[in-house]
């Protein structure tokens, strides 16, 4: 670093107001004021939730927020997870627990027969829509997640699948970036439908 | 999956008639009562001893509600001022919210950490709230009264609980024992936080106790009385609030009293950014709350000595004659002693009371917290001069016999405001200077040799 990158900012120096403070209070009191007896920018700032509600506006919004999540199906309808161990990998909760068994389908070899998120762990960074190599995992634009006990949020394979079912119209499926393990001979059968326009 | 039945108690309580109605029917039956057992409380009415009981109940039950009134009031301005709604779910407007934190204090977990000085733990709360409660003693609420069915030459009864001599200064004296509520909290509570908290009360009412001693001083020099009453029926009678006349003294007064009562911009013993909670960081449940009340109990009882000393107590309006005759003796009109009039001068003093709160609000969410150099620097550069200044002056002036007249004593207030403030702006360290500006600090040397 040379001399000249240094740059060498002199605070301003307080004006007569500044230093006697006293013009300063009167003039913070107008601000606060003014803010006071605003109704129309308090009812423009404020959501009031339960009555109103944050609209996800835009597919970018929709497809970015991370909301509770979903288990995707298959065109088939058959659950998309290969439960190939990669979301509860990357987890940094620790919320995803997974047990898998033989797939009794031709495409893959996998299946998870359990597949149960801790909705009360998980801290909805995303991660496991990020390393799932089948987009089976994903995360909802639903934010309404609320539950009686300990156990009742923690969902399960039907559940999870159940979510998808109710968000699909909201936020489809991406086209999976794997289709194929080469078990079909290159006939994936694991192909969704492209994207269509979708409305909130 | 909310139960309706809790759904339709709330939106029930969210409807401003049902509020509305409630209240009213309410008021109707304690009106009612009132009416119906008049012949029984009647004597108590007549004798000052047992109406200074009743009024000092009555004030009692309107201030501690007030107080709760108060902290929905806070929280509403500081909504407000932050573009924000504020508690609005419970009750219309929100109005019903300090019955839900009653209730929530009231049942939370009261805890007493393991090693606290037990008794004075448990004192430090109660002191606080009792001693801000003590002050409304001596608060000329309303004038005199004398009942209609009294004769017209029975002596008038005052609405205040105690009529003393020492008048304000009884209020300054237990004004200065409610910092021991909050050095004792912070001493007994065995916490670090707790512990800086009560040191920076302590300095801080030491410092801010001497300007307003100072400002008052200069209020007896003017009036020639403590009593309150008197005070109150000097600016009533003359139509010259002590605001006219003293605007110094009255700001002097102001200053002092938002540092006594620990709030914005000198709430330093309670500064949740840098002391966690400060004293009462580790309260918890109704303890809490009793600090929390006596906080602006004191906001109350400090308004309240405001209006009296400097606003002109009941009086409805400034330049105008209030109150006819020489002082001592009760002019039967009925603007001073009927019992209509009471209730109307009453209201006036509460009104008067509530405006300052609200200034209280507005400053405290207006302005960031000082510093605590500079707030030492505040007390002891710049009030307690302005407030030595004043008193001379006015000494002077009662020493030539002008000091009742106002207009002198404007100007003098107005000439030695404008050489604080002259000499403030040319100083080279202000009283909110940056840190950088200042001096730097002697530091000891190190102590050298062994550890013992």
């Amino acid at each position: 670093m040379r001399d000249e990158d240094v740059l060498i900012l002199k605070e301003p120096e307080l004006t007569p107001a500044e230093r006697l403070y006293l013009p300063q209070i009167l003039d913070g009191m107008r601000t606060t004021l003014r803010h006071m007896f605003n109704v129309r920018r308090r009812q423009s700032t404020v959501c009031q939730y339960p009555e109103q509600r944050r609209e996800l506006t835009g597919q970018m919004r929709i497809a970015n927020y991370r909301g509770v999540h979903r288990l995707n199906k298959d065109p088939d309808g058959r659950i998309a997870c290969v439960a190939c161990f990669m979301c509860s990998s990357a987890c940094p909760a620790h919320c995803i627990h997974i047990e898998a068994g033989e797939s009794p389908w031709p495409d893959r070899e996998k299946y998870p027969i359990r597949f149960d998120i801790d909705e009360l762990r998980c801290i909805y960074c995303g991660m496991c829509e990020e390393a799932c190599p089948v987009d089976a995992i994903e995360l909802t634009p639903h934010y309404e997640l609320v539950g009686c006990s300990r156990e009742e949020m923690i969902f399960d394979k039907e559940k999870l699948l159940q979510i998808y079912e109710e968000t699909k119209h909201i936020k489809p499926r991406k086209n999976p970036p794997i289709t194929d393990y080469g078990l079909t001979g290159g006939q994936s059968r694991d192909v969704a439908q492209p994207n269509v326009e979708s409305k909130l | 999956m909310l139960d309706p039945t809790i759904r339709r108690i709330e939106s029930t309580l969210r409807n401003p008639w049902v509020l509305l109605s409630a209240g009213a029917v309410l008021l109707a039956i304690l009106l009612a009562v009132l009416v119906a057992t008049f012949p029984l409380y009647r004597p108590v009415l007549e004798s000052q001893f047992s109406f200074s009981l009743l009024v000092m109940a009555v004030m009692l039950f309107v201030i501690l509600n007030g107080t709760a009134l108060c902290i929905l009031a806070e929280r509403k301005v500081a909504a407000f001022t932050q573009d924000r709604f504020g508690p609005n779910r419970v009750g219309f407007w929100g109005l019903l919210q300090p019955i839900a934190d009653g209730l929530k204090f009231l049942l939370k977990e009261d805890i007493i950490p393991a090693r606290v000085d037990r008794p004075l733990y448990l004192l430090a709360p109660t002191l606080s709230l009792v001693v801000s409660l003590l002050g409304f003693a001596i608060i000329p609420w309303a004038g005199y009264v004398r009942w209609p069915w009294l004769p017209a030459d029975a002596p008038p009864l005052t609405t205040q609980v105690a009529n003393l001599n020492v008048g304000f200064l009884y209020l300054v004296a237990v004004g200065a024992v409610g910092v021991y509520g909050v050095v004792l909290a912070g001493y007994a509570s065995n916490n670090k936080y707790a512990f800086y908290g009560g040191m920076r009360a302590a300095a801080q009412m030491m410092s801010y106790e001497l300007p307003l001693g100072l400002a008052l001083l200069v209020l007896l020099l003017t009036t020639g009385t403590l009593r309150l009453d008197e005070i109150v029926r000097q600016q009533a009678a003359t139509g010259t609030w002590y605001v006219f006349a003293h605007p110094l003294a009255f700001f002097l007064v102001l200053v002092t009293a938002f540092a006594e009562t620990n709030r914005a911009p000198f709430d330093l013993p309670e500064a949740e950014q840098e002391l966690v909670g400060g004293y009462h960081t580790e309260y918890s449940a109704m303890k809490f709350a009793m600090f929390f009340l006596a906080e602006y109990a004191h906001m109350i009882t400090n308004s309240a000595l405001i209006v009296a000393l400097f606003f002109g107590g009941w009086a409805p309006l400034p330049f105008v004659s209030w109150y006819s005759e020489t002082s001592g003796v009760i002019d039967p009109t009925w603007w001073n002693v009927s019992w209509g009039a009471m209730l109307l001068k009453l209201a006036i003093y509460l009104t008067k009371v509530a405006l300052f709160i609200g200034l209280y609000m507005l400053i405290r969410w207006t302005i960031p917290r000082f510093r605590f150099d500079q707030l030492l620097r505040i007390a002891w550069q710049g009030l307690v001069p302005a407030g030595i200044g004043l008193l001379t002056v006015t000494a002077l002036l009662a020493y030539a016999g002008w000091h009742r007249n106002a207009a002198v004593t404007l100007v003098a207030n107005v000439l030695i405001l404008l050489v604080c403030l002259r000499a403030a702006a040319r100083s080279r360290r202000p009283v909110t200077a940056r840190q950088e500006d200042l001096p730097p600090i002697d530091v000891a040397p190190p102590i050298t040799g062994q550890h013992p």
